[in-house]
């Protein structure tokens, strides 16, 4: 089948020759995937900075497809069922997941203990093949994939294993109140998001920073947002001062991780000589920014060894931090109905469109920030199969 | 020598310890549990606290995926999960320092460290295979370059005229030292 292979940091070329997946466990299925977005956490693995990423992996978290084939154990899913993959692989019954914490399940990440069971997210998170491919594996099948409702476009559909519930997670984690100012430091796919659902909890503004002015215009359409380049600051947690009183945000949430710019010192250490797990330059300027008292949501995605953060800033200001992958599972009922009711149309965001024979190029350009991208649709050529 | 302290704490004792410690000497405690207030949870909504922590690893477990391939587990759990993803087995010298990083727990850096050595090991190692299997290399579509030809042209050919005249450059200061 034709699948991405991950060759090196920076080097993935489409593979026609990558073996068929197989039902390996009693509650297995094999999908075949009609939509794969590439995340931007993949663009972690593509620049070499999660460890355990093998050569010979195939990536993707965010896929939808049609059941082909169920093990012996299955009983929801059936052969023939239209079905989205929440990126998280959970057991269902483990004491995480019997408190909804699915991102976290105790039975699908032999690797690290750390991290959940994710598709295509190196052996970090667990070592299972991803979804940009024809075909994949989907484990504990009765648990979190889920049968797309009638009427709702694939597109969105397949926005909702991962890019909805995460923003719609980071402004939860926020624990917005009605009224709070709340700053989004980036403006990615899951910024937007972010900045978008900050409103559904009662924001009264949403402030979003970045350095790519196309981004900021988008953030200013798609999340009603108030958005301003970092590169156009001397300080941008003095800015955010000044436009909050002097007084900090209520909320500050960092939808960036470990790929920030702005901070010299982050980015030497962070990227150039990986001393630390990343860049945690946005962490940085939401702890600063924040008010006293006030609550730093993490949904960017940091390596697992270390960053450099402002502990003292944290412990003086009495700051609240919260972060997690998202629950995909808990949240996708209440994200449904928003996308069904048309409070949001998160197909929006998808500017690009591949066919799966070019993912190295939709890779690159989502890299590179090429021709104004937000975000990367991957299409297999068996999507439409009967 | 003495064995280290964690080897030699019995394993799976925590809740029995604090099922004991409930039963006897919390009741002894002047003011134990006082002003417990199951309202005050920080983690709601994004966890639902039902007890099931309490249950530690005493939980239903669905059958075990037969291990027929060199799996690694954290040392910080007891062994391979129910399931386990069966991409790229460990293999080679690549495979060999990524057995030695699993010897440490992802409190370490030599955990982590040791793996990154690895993946750069996995790359020379893939770079073998490909060859061995009469694939060569293609920048063109591995590194996307026919993107940046279309959407980034100028600074795509500045950058390779650049890389170019470095390797020139070297290989011109190269041959200049070994004539001498």
């Amino acid at each position: 089948m034709l699948a991405m292979n991950f060759r090196g940091p920076f080097q993935i070329r489409p593979d026609r020759n990558r073996p068929m997946p197989e039902i390996m466990h009693p509650y297995d299925a094999i999908v075949r995937v009609t939509r794969s977005l590439i995340c931007g956490s993949d663009l972690h693995l593509y620049h070499g900075l999660v460890p355990d990423t093998r050569v010979g992996m195939t990536f993707g978290h965010e896929f939808t497809g049609v059941v082909e084939e169920i093990g012996s154990g299955v009983q929801k899913l059936k052969v023939g069922d239209r079905v989205l993959v929440p990126f998280n692989i959970a057991c269902g019954s483990c004491p995480f997941c019997k408190q909804e914490l699915y991102g976290n399940c105790h039975e699908a990440n032999s690797e690290a203990t750390a991290v959940g069971g994710f598709f295509g997210y190196a052996h970090t998170g667990g070592g299972y093949d991803g979804g940009q491919a024809e075909y994949v594996r989907v484990p504990y099948a009765d648990v979190s994939p889920t049968i797309i409702p009638a009427g709702m476009d694939e597109e969105n559909a397949v926005l909702l294993t991962d890019v909805v519930p995460t923003g719609y997670q980071a402004a939860e984690q926020g624990g917005i109140q009605k009224g709070d100012t709340v700053v989004v430091f980036g403006a990615g796919p899951i910024g937007l998001m972010t900045a978008r659902f900050a409103w559904f909890f009662g924001a009264a503004r949403v402030i979003v920073i970045d350095e790519l002015d196309y981004r900021l215009e988008f953030a200013r359409k798609f999340a009603f947002a108030e958005a301003y380049n970092f590169r156009e600051m001397k300080d941008p947690v003095v800015f955010l001062k000044k436009a909050t009183d002097y007084y900090g945000a209520d909320v500050c949430i960092d939808a960036v991780g470990c790929e920030a710019s702005g901070m010299a010192l982050q980015t030497i250490t962070g990227k150039g000589l990986l001393m630390q797990a990343g860049t945690a330059t946005a962490f940085h300027w939401a702890v600063n920014s924040v008010k006293k008292g006030g609550i730093v949501s993490i949904i960017g995605v940091y390596g697992p060894p270390w960053n450099l953060v402002p502990l003292g800033s944290i412990m003086n200001k009495g700051i609240t931090i919260r972060g997690n992958q998202a629950s995909v599972k808990r949240l996708l009922p209440k994200l449904i109905d928003h996308i069904m009711s048309g409070r949001i149309n998160p197909k929006e965001i998808i500017t690009h469109r591949f066919p799966l024979e070019e993912v190295s190029d939709a890779y690159r350009m989502f890299s590179k920030k090429l021709d104004n991208i937000i975000k990367p649709l991957l299409i297999p050529p068996r999507a439409y199969a009967a | 020598m003495q064995e280290v302290l964690e080897e030699r704490i019995d394993e799976f004792q925590d809740r029995k310890i604090a099922d004991r410690n409930m039963d006897d000497r919390t009741k002894d405690i002047p003011g134990w549990g006082m002003d417990a207030d199951p309202e005050n949870d920080p983690t709601y909504p994004m966890k639902h606290w039902t007890g099931a922590d309490h249950d530690r690893l005493n939980y239903e477990k669905a059958p075990q995926q037969p291990i027929d391939r060199e799996v690694f587990h954290s040392i910080e759990r007891p062994g391979v999960t129910r399931v386990f993803g069966t991409s790229t087995p460990p293999a080679g010298l690549s495979g060999a320092v990524r057995r030695y990083a699993y010897k440490y727990s992802e409190a370490t850096a030599t955990h982590w460290m040791t793996l990154i050595l690895a993946d750069r090991i996995d790359v020379i190692q893939g770079k073998i295979n490909d060859l061995k299997h009469g694939i060569l290399p293609n920048p063109w579509i591995e590194r996307g370059w026919r993107a940046e030809w279309k959407h980034n042209r100028t600074a795509f050919i500045g950058r390779m005229a650049t890389t170019a005249l470095l390797i020139t450059a070297g290989i011109m200061l190269l041959n200049r030292k070994n004539r001498k």
